[in-house]
């Protein structure tokens, strides 16, 4: 398959400069047909590529609602339900329109090393053709799109943090200058052309994150503890029972980010080829084995295999492979996978009540440790022989080249810094603006009530 | 009349509610509850958070029936929903002034 692919430019040029030196001599039907069949093989490509592209934007946007809604929905107490799974679901709106107005173009259009420019403006000159610097065979507005379910779910993911006592208003305000102010910058640096961290298209220090590890999981796992930490804790945390009201919603959720996360990863191959495929093994992979590590650590050292243990575990090994599924085989798949599930227990069942912060449903401890880890281990294992960015030069640790890791802590601390300095700025605007938290007898009421006047479980009715 | 006030342990309800049909008691009133007596409840742990959960779930049979009738039906109550074990709950006995069947203004032992 591999050779085939290698010698496909060549064969075209071939075909073409013989179909061009015959073009004169032969009958001009005959060259004719030539071009005809060149166009043909161009759209079935095109068909075929893009039908797995649509295909990925869906699940990415599912990932969203109903995933995340169900599972950070289980996670709280049946007063906060609807405010909780409000939250996701807002925001497939809220984004959507902000990106199409501005985020698109200040995340992919070509400016400088830091974001980019306003050419894509209301999505002018976003259509049916492909955009060759991002995806050359398939429609720049299927890549858009499937961008944009991406700015979606990333400031979602935030949601877990500051669930049970943030005002909706404050949400939504936090949410439109995060996705300006942190996420479409961060999206530039490492996807868009010409930004500072591109591995493909001339950044300075290219990183490998080749689904999100830096620009997903870090911005919002780490933005996640800097909101935990300024609107501190839920009235009566941790001593009023804050039990999670429904773990089942929590593992119908799980299931669908683990399905939907194969459009994330494998879809971020742009294309149905054999890096997707790649891409969708070493996730599914490291998934299995991080459900498998948190469970066992969970089992020796709290006495039981819980059955939250195991989802959370899902979700870990999803987060840390996102950055290298396209880059690593299966064996360090599985490696990358145990050592997040493991990382991820120790994180929120040890560290978080070491300090005693109140990141509610453990946005940080899994998006912002899980993608940390990932990023890094990312440079360690990445290998040509997966993804031949560099044309033979090695990729990774394995491959002989040390400097990646470099790199790779080069954008680890570039996310890490935005994030903090950006949500902290976005904080004091949200909190001089409207008040970013509810008072403390709504948050007693509950968010469902106070803030959307319905509850979740009307069941007399 | 007396008012038998049952409260069980949930998986005995069927077992309670058999009993009960096999000595001839016709209406029961049943309201899921949460409580405890002697028996300590236990603990649950989420992602290492530990919650003590004390309030365990129990089903609370309510029927009220004739004088005569009170001991045999507390008798079957008893054995029915026995386990042996703490948690198996206790049954309240206390006098009824009235009674009134909605439908058509029976009162007392008619009314039952």
């Amino acid at each position: 398959m591999k050779q085939w692919t290698r010698i496909i430019p060549w064969l075209t040029v071939l075909v073409l400069s013989v179909g061009v030196s015959l073009a004169q001599s032969l009958p001009p039907d005959v060259a004719k047909k030539l071009d005809d069949l060149d166009k043909a093989a161009k759209n079935a490509q095109m068909a075929g590529d893009n039908a797995w592209m649509l295909t990925s934007s869906a699940l990415v946007l599912m990932m969203t609602g109903p995933g995340l809604a169900l599972f950070y929905g289980g996670l709280v107490r049946k007063k906060n339900v609807l405010g909780t799974m409000m939250h996701s679901f807002i925001l497939m709106a809220t984004v959507s329109i902000l990106w199409a107005i501005i985020g698109y173009s200040l995340a992919f259009g070509e400016g400088n090393a830091f974001f980019g420019d306003l050419r894509y403006l209301f999505l002018r000159g976003v259509g049916g053709d492909p955009n060759a610097d991002y995806a050359a065979t398939i429609p720049h507005q299927t890549y858009m799109v499937y961008q944009l379910m991406f700015a979606i779910i990333t400031p979602a993911l935030i949601s877990g943090a500051f669930a049970e006592r943030m005002k909706f208003s404050a949400m939504l305000l936090f949410m439109t200058l995060w996705s300006l102010i942190v996420y479409f910058p961060m999206a530039h640096m490492v996807w868009g052309k010409g930004g500072l961290l591109n591995a493909a298209l001339g950044g300075k220090f290219p990183a490998f994150d080749f689904a999100g590890g830096t620009v997903v999981h870090i911005t919002s796992g780490v933005s996640a503890l800097v909101c935990a930490l300024y609107m501190g804790k839920r009235v009566d945390y941790p001593s009023e029972t804050m039990r999670p009201h429904s773990v089942v919603l929590s593992v119908i959720g799980a299931c669908l980010l683990w399905v939907g996360w194969f459009g994330f990863n494998a879809g971020s191959a742009v294309a149905a080829g054999s890096l997707a495929s790649s891409a969708f093994i070493a996730t599914h992979f490291a998934t299995a084995a991080a459900v498998l590590g948190w469970m066992v650590m969970e089992w020796m050292i709290a006495g039981k295999p819980s059955v939250l243990g195991a989802i959370s575990g899902a979700v870990a090994g999803l987060v840390a492979i996102t950055p290298a599924s396209g880059f690593v085989k299966p064996m360090p798949a599985i490696l990358i996978g145990v050592a997040a599930g493991v990382v991820c227990y120790l994180m929120v069942s040890k560290v978080k009540q070491m300090f005693g912060y109140d990141d509610a449903l453990d946005a940080f401890g899994v998006h912002g440790i899980g993608g940390t880890l990932g990023a890094l281990l990312t440079g360690i294992f990445a290998t040509k022989e997966v993804n031949d960015l560099r044309m033979g030069k090695p990729m990774g640790l394995i491959d002989g080249d040390a400097g990646q890791v470099m790199n790779q802590i080069l954008a680890v601390l570039i996310s890490w810094g935005l994030a903090i300095v950006g949500t902290l700025i976005i904080l004091k605007i949200t909190d001089a603006v409207c008040g970013v938290r509810v008072s403390k007898d709504q948050e007693m009421e509950g968010l469902d009530l106070t803030m959307h006047g319905e509850e979740g479980y009307n069941f007399e009715a | 009349m007396k008012r038998i006030e049952a409260i069980i342990q949930p998986h005995k309800l069927e077992d309670a509610k058999e009993a009960l049909k096999n000595i001839g008691v016709d209406g029961m009133t049943i309201t899921e509850v949460r409580g405890h007596g002697r028996q300590k409840g236990h603990t649950e742990v989420y992602r290492g958070m530990e919650y003590k959960v004390d309030l365990l779930p129990k089903v609370k049979l309510e029927l009220v029936v004739p004088d005569p009738r009170a001991d045999e039906v507390v008798r079957t109550l008893v054995n029915a929903a026995r386990t042996g074990k703490i948690g198996d709950g206790k049954i309240f006995v206390s006098e009824v002034a009235d009674a009134i069947r909605i439908r058509n203004d029976d009162r007392g032992d008619a009314a039952l």
